[in-house]
């Protein structure tokens, strides 16, 4: 019987061929459709944690009201025992202080008098220390454009744009006009020894990168971190794990003083929470929009195929045939229909992402202005949920669209089969 | 008679002395400027900034020509100490004895705290005889620290100060500020200066202790302490220049 059906799937181009390709067609998209925007959460995530807020982030509540000024007057002290602590107390995550700071890099000419002046957004990070997670985390080997990674102190990389910009040659000494912790004017001189592009607009703009050490020297901030960044081991955002993790830390250190120490997940220090549920809001609309639209044009398809079929369908309940039985036997052909199509469409939805995810779409042109922490080469994330979100949804919809046009089978009266058939 | 004769001329002279009208808001300020201004002054003094999370305290030796130049050596904390500061009319500068940089500070940098306390570099920028900048008018009389003050309404008569308007209590005998309150155009309340220890130093009414607010700042203000404090004596003609600085 399966074969004898099948075998009517493979011949009757109208009956099967069409419904085939148009659940193909909607599997392709939803897949595509779902690894992009997977991908593009991915990056969005990942660069966030890297580049900005970490997988956790620690740092004072007075801070987190005015993160955004990145107010050092207000960040953490005592951060080698908040360091030990932590690493103690959660040995699941890696933890790195960081400092993020504002200025102007003033470059000097042959007289030591200013040349130029460009704004920078500085990171001051754990460069030196063995083992330090940072230059693994901030990719700095695959972003040097230019140069060497700094390997002492007193040298740092800058965006390979700003250098173009102010004509800064590698190896040039460039003075930090910043603000001390206490609010007063920091000088600092550094050498620039590489350059780097991190395919984040905003960094790339005026980005420098310099040793924690000299960071915290520069602006007066002794054993202070404007933050310290927990990353999990595996670099994958546990959403969970990480919301227990700043449950248990903030229970730890209830207290008013405004400069006791919080902790935020990356959803709450990077400010994405709504733009994650939009993504993931996005994603069900596509998929449910999607199951609507293919059950509405399989119904339609199963409408004219039994009209089509309405002789076929005579004959077949005039020679004796149940009716539950060809309802069920539509049902199978629609199962087989949506088996066929959902296994082509996700094969091609996954194929189409898997290219892409291996060469990037670069959208540089369009994110220079981006100030999001996202890469500017997009790439979709081909993941088992993608082979799902497709397959599934393409196979309802074929029975759904078979179940909804085939309950005409039962509104057939066999009296009038045969004045039907002669007609 | 004789006796009569001199009451009466005793009563004429009170009778004359109560009706003599206060002084103008100009002419206060123009007292104030004289006590206050000299053509050269040297002082060395403390400027203790009490942050919302500890106590500085920088010290400094000031050498003033006139009002416009000014050459300020920091003294202490050790991280402070060799930073110098020179203020040529209306340009200033700043040297860094660690990056052995001279900057200029320009722009949206004059807006800075100066040393992290509550003054800016737009205060040390502004003129500071007032008559020359601000209209004055007397807006009556009152007690600070139980001396007898009169309160002054100065407006800015020329473009581009720090300050809108000021409100200045100037004691009615010394002629020496004890309180000003700062006003942006909007008439926001930005500073509040409070003076005090008011000394005689070489005939002038000096105060040696100014407590300054930032209102738009958290903490609890800047203590400007002056520990000595010389006028019209002779002035080094190399202090003002640039390359002074780098000494």
């Amino acid at each position: 019987m399966i074969r004898f059906l099948l075998k009517g799937l493979l011949r009757d181009r109208s009956r099967s061929m069409f419904p085939a390709l148009t659940v193909a067609a909607g599997v392709m998209l939803t897949v595509f459709v779902f690894a992009w925007l997977r991908g593009m959460e991915a990056s969005l995530l990942q660069s966030t944690a890297h580049l900005s807020s970490g997988h956790v982030r620690v740092t004072t509540a007075a801070y987190v009201a005015d993160a955004d000024q990145m107010p050092n007057d207000l960040a953490l002290l005592g951060v080698d025992t908040l360091l030990a602590g932590l690493r103690a107390r959660y040995p699941g995550l890696s933890w790195t202080p960081r400092i993020t700071f504002g200025g102007l890099l003033d470059v000097p000419d042959a007289r030591g008098e200013t040349r130029t002046q460009a704004p920078v957004a500085g990171l001051g990070v754990d460069l030196l220390s063995p083992g330090s997670p940072e230059p693994r985390m901030l990719r700095l080997a695959a972003a040097l454009v230019r140069g060497r990674l700094p390997a002492r102190r007193g040298e740092v990389l800058i965006s390979d744009e700003l250098a173009a910009r102010l004509s800064i040659p590698l190896g040039q000494t460039v003075t930090l006009i910043g603000s001390t912790m206490n609010g007063a004017m920091a000088l600092a001189n550094f050498e620039v020894v590489g350059t780097v592009r991190f395919g984040v607009g905003p960094m790339d703009h005026s980005a420098l990168v310099a040793d924690l050490a000299d960071v915290q020297s520069a602006l007066d901030m002794a054993n202070g971190a404007a933050s310290i960044l927990g990353f999990f081991r595996d670099d994958v955002y546990h959403e969970r794990e990480a919301d227990s993790v700043a449950a248990r830390f903030d229970a730890a250190h209830r207290s008013t003083d405004k400069y006791r120490p919080v902790m935020e997940t990356l959803r709450e220090a990077s400010g994405l929470a709504d733009l994650l549920d939009y993504l993931t809001l996005v994603l069900n609309l596509a998929i449910g929009f999607f199951v609507l639209a293919m059950s509405i044009v399989l119904w339609n398809a199963g409408l004219m195929g039994s009209l089509r079929r309405y002789g076929e369908i005579g004959v077949r309940l005039a020679v004796g045939e149940d009716q539950g039985h060809v309802y069920r036997a539509m049902l199978l052909e629609a199962v087989a229909i949506g088996l066929v199509g959902s296994l082509v469409g996700t094969g091609l939805g996954l194929a189409a992402s898997y290219v892409l995810e291996v060469h990037g779409l670069n959208v540089s042109a369009i994110m220079k202005d981006n100030a999001m922490m996202m890469e500017d080469v997009l790439r979709p994330r081909v993941t088992p949920g993608a082979a799902l979100v497709g397959f599934v949804p393409g196979l309802l919809s074929t029975v759904i669209g078979a179940g909804i046009s085939g309950l005409g089978i039962y509104k057939r009266q066999t009296s009038q089969l045969f004045k039907e058939l002669e007609a | 008679m004789r006796r009569a004769w001199w009451l009466v001329l005793a009563l004429r002279a009170a009778a004359a002395a109560a009706q003599t009208p206060p002084p103008s808001g100009d002419e206060i300020v123009r007292r104030v400027d004289a006590n206050m201004f000299a053509e050269s002054r040297i002082m060395t003094s403390q400027m203790i900034v009490h942050g919302e999370r500890e106590t500085r305290t920088i010290e400094s030796k000031t050498w003033q020509r006139g009002t416009p130049d000014a050459y300020t050596e920091y003294l202490a904390p050790a991280r402070e100490r060799g930073t110098k500061m020179l203020k040529l009319g209306d340009e200033l500068w700043t040297y860094d004895p660690g990056t052995d940089r001279t900057i200029m500070i320009s722009g949206s940098m004059l807006r800075q705290s100066v040393m992290g306390s509550d003054l800016s570099y737009e205060d040390m920028m502004e003129d500071p005889r007032l008559e020359r900048s601000y209209a004055a008018a007397v807006a009556g009389t009152e007690d600070v620290h139980g001396r007898r003050c009169w309160v002054v309404q100065l407006t800015a008569k020329v473009e581009g100060l720090a300050y809108e308007t000021r409100r200045v209590w100037v004691d009615a005998e010394r002629w020496v500020p004890l309180r000003e309150d700062l006003y942006a155009r909007s008439g926001r309340l930005l500073k509040t200066i409070r003076l005090g220890d008011v000394r005689q130093v070489e005939g002038r009414w000096v105060p040696m202790h100014a407590a300054y607010r930032d209102v738009m700042k958290t903490g609890g203000g800047t203590e400007f302490v002056i520990e000595t404090i010389a006028f019209d004596a002779p002035l080094p003609a190399y202090l003002f220049s640039k390359a002074a600085l780098r000494r």
